[in-house]
């Protein structure tokens, strides 16, 4: 099921979402084997930062809340990953944060003449109070950040969304209007919270964190389906998708390529191989392709 | 208390049913608790406002179950300072746990704290053959009088057993003939290696659990990355066959902030 995405052709639909599995190049290599298409790096930002302390990461059995906290070696320590992925066999999407748009400037700017295939910028993340979903709620913030960061850059740009926003079908025209290639959504929904009634406390340290997995994924159809009425550039959907069925909702709702993150918690790092087989045999029942079916929901 | 089902989802609270300080720097915190267990997995033990941290289960029987703590750090040593009735979150078990089969002549190798999962194999363990403990010195030697077979004992500082390293009593067995299906090893990194090293040269397996700094503890989150295995969900113990192709074992590993380092400065990183 190969297929093409902006100048890349991919074996498959399927993409790693940000923040799974993280950034060593031998991990990667694993995951493309396990049948993803695309895989994105877990996002890099201006500074070194740890990120929140545990717990961070919590299983909801319907979906995991996190707050990871934004850890990164920083753009300026990661050389051992730049060769190691220079060298490469499978496609990648290198995602940057930062906390105002110069340090987004900054990074996209040295990341990209590391030559990762795309550019993501993670304009939706709701774990930290300064970097990533503050930028993503707000047309003007949008905006700046995609413009400045376009003009840098030399690979194709997506931009990553939050459903944090209030109207996320014009935040999405008004990236793609500031030069985004494509948009990818959605990052977590919340943020939410989970509160352990025996010690009285928040079970995350950073008390509140993003919602991930099948108790998203209805959000996250509605997203792309309204993003895919007000823009013409390609749409990385994601947010719950666990099944190949699932993968083939969200490309009814105008997915061109399906992400999957949460999913790999519960059918391992096979899910990738698992999801796109189910999209294949799907179709191949329906007697239908990818294209009949992109933005299918939309038909009256 | 009834308490609600220990799962890998979100942790549950559990009150400690005693404390036992084994020796210089050790506690071991038993819980009345039926834990599914295989020796080798582990839990995640969340103390509310400090932090969650990995921790083997160094006990384990029909209806409870123990954890081993060092004073290391700022974590370690507020849980050492838990007493009967505290409560304490868990969740889990995580990980493979050490791949065990009957009838097989064993030799278990464990270093420093290394002792602790190694301690319920040891337990479900019938055909242990030689079994070797080595510690900083004779204070640091864990559980005294727990197992029935006995242990060969060497130390840094020579007060107990042989002045030296494991491997020296590993060899020293393996040359006088002994014959050995499988060796199960935990402690130091730079140890599991030797132990590794000598085991490949004499076509002998092994099996030894890695450590790695982990948040999600069930293969998502990417924190506990070694060459293309997490160590939370594909290990903690690997198996020779792994470890030939892992070229990260006893080379690198990464910092919280995901930052590749040598093993040295990872563990100087852990130590504090
Ligand atoms: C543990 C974890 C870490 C994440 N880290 C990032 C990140 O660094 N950057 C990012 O853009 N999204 C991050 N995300 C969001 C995911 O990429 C994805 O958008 C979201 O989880 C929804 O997809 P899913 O339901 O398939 O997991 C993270 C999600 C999880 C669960
Ligand atoms: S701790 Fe998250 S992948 Fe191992």
């Amino acid at each position: 099921m190969s297929i093409r995405f902006l100048h890349k052709i991919l074996k498959n639909p399927t993409v790693l979402a940000s923040g799974i599995l993280g950034n060593s190049k031998d991990i990667l290599e694993r995951v493309h084997e396990n049948g993803c298409g695309l895989m994105t790096l877990k996002s890099i930002g201006p500074e070194p930062r740890d990120g929140h302390k545990n717990p961070t990461v919590i299983d909801l059995g319907c979906g995991m809340i996190n707050a990871v906290g934004l850890p990164s070696p920083g753009y300026l320590n990661m050389e051992n990953e730049w060769e190691a992925l220079e060298n490469r066999n499978f496609p990648i999407i290198a995602s940057v944060y930062g906390s105002s748009i110069d340090e987004y400037r900054k990074v996209a700017e040295y990341v990209s003449s590391k030559k990762p295939d795309f550019i993501e910028i993670n304009i939706s993340c709701p774990n930290s109070e300064k970097h990533g979903m503050i930028f993503g709620i707000n047309r003007e913030s949008s905006r700046d950040v995609v413009s400045a960061v376009k003009k840098v850059i030399s690979v194709p740009l997506i931009v990553k969304l939050t459903p944090q926003a209030p109207d996320i079908a014009d935040i999405a025209r008004t990236c793609e209007d500031a030069g985004a290639d494509a948009i990818c959504a959605i990052n977590t929904l919340g943020p939410g919270m989970v509160i352990d009634i025996e010690s009285k406390r928040p079970v995350l340290s950073f008390k509140k964190g993003g919602l991930s997995g099948p108790m998203i994924k209805p959000v996250a159809v509605r997203c792309v389906f309204d993003i895919y009425k007000a823009v013409s550039i390609p749409i990385i959907g994601l947010g719950g998708i666990t099944t190949g069925e699932d993968a083939v909702e969200m490309v009814m709702a105008g997915a061109s390529l399906v992400g999957i993150g949460t999913a790999v918690r519960y059918r391992g790092i096979e899910v990738f191989q698992k999801v796109a087989g189910e999209m294949d045999d799907w179709l191949a029942d329906h007697a239908l392709s990818l294209t009949d079916i992109k933005g299918a929901a939309h038909n009256e | 208390m009834m308490t609600n089902p220990i799962t890998d989802q979100k942790p549950v609270m559990l009150r400690v049913m005693e404390k036992k300080t084994e020796n210089t720097g050790f506690a071991t915190l038993f819980f009345e608790y039926s834990l599914p267990f295989r020796p080798g997995r582990f839990i995640m033990v969340w103390i509310p406002g400090l932090d969650e941290k990995p921790y083997t289960i160094s006990l384990h029987d029909q209806d409870r179950f123990a954890v081993t703590i060092e004073a290391k750090g700022i974590f370690s040593k507020k849980a050492l300072t838990l007493e009967k009735g505290d409560l304490i979150g868990i969740r889990g078990p995580f990980g493979n746990g050490f791949e065990i089969k009957p009838g097989q002549s064993a030799a278990v190798v464990a270093g420093g704290c290394g002792m602790a999962p190694l301690a319920t194999l040891a337990d479900h363990l019938p055909d242990i053959t030689t079994f070797i403990h080595g510690a900083r010195s004779k204070e640091f030697i864990l559980f005294p009088g727990r197992f029935s077979v006995p242990r060969e004992f060497c130390t840094d500082d020579g007060s107990l057993g042989h002045k030296g390293l494991v491997t020296d009593l590993l060899e020293k067995n393996i040359v006088l003939g002994k014959h050995f299906d499988m060796v199960y090893a935990c402690g130091p990194e730079i140890m599991m290696y030797k132990v590794f090293e000598l085991c490949e040269t004499h076509g002998i397996p092994c099996q030894v659990s890695l450590e790695r700094y982990m948040r999600c503890g069930f293969g998502v989150c990417g924190a506990c990355v070694c060459g293309k295995q997490v160590v939370c969900k594909d290990g903690p113990v690997f198996h020779s066959r792994d470890l030939r192709k892992m070229k990260d074992f006893n080379t690198k590993a990464l910092l919280k902030s995901g930052k590749e380092v040598d093993l040295s400065q990872y563990f100087s990183w852990r130590c504090q």
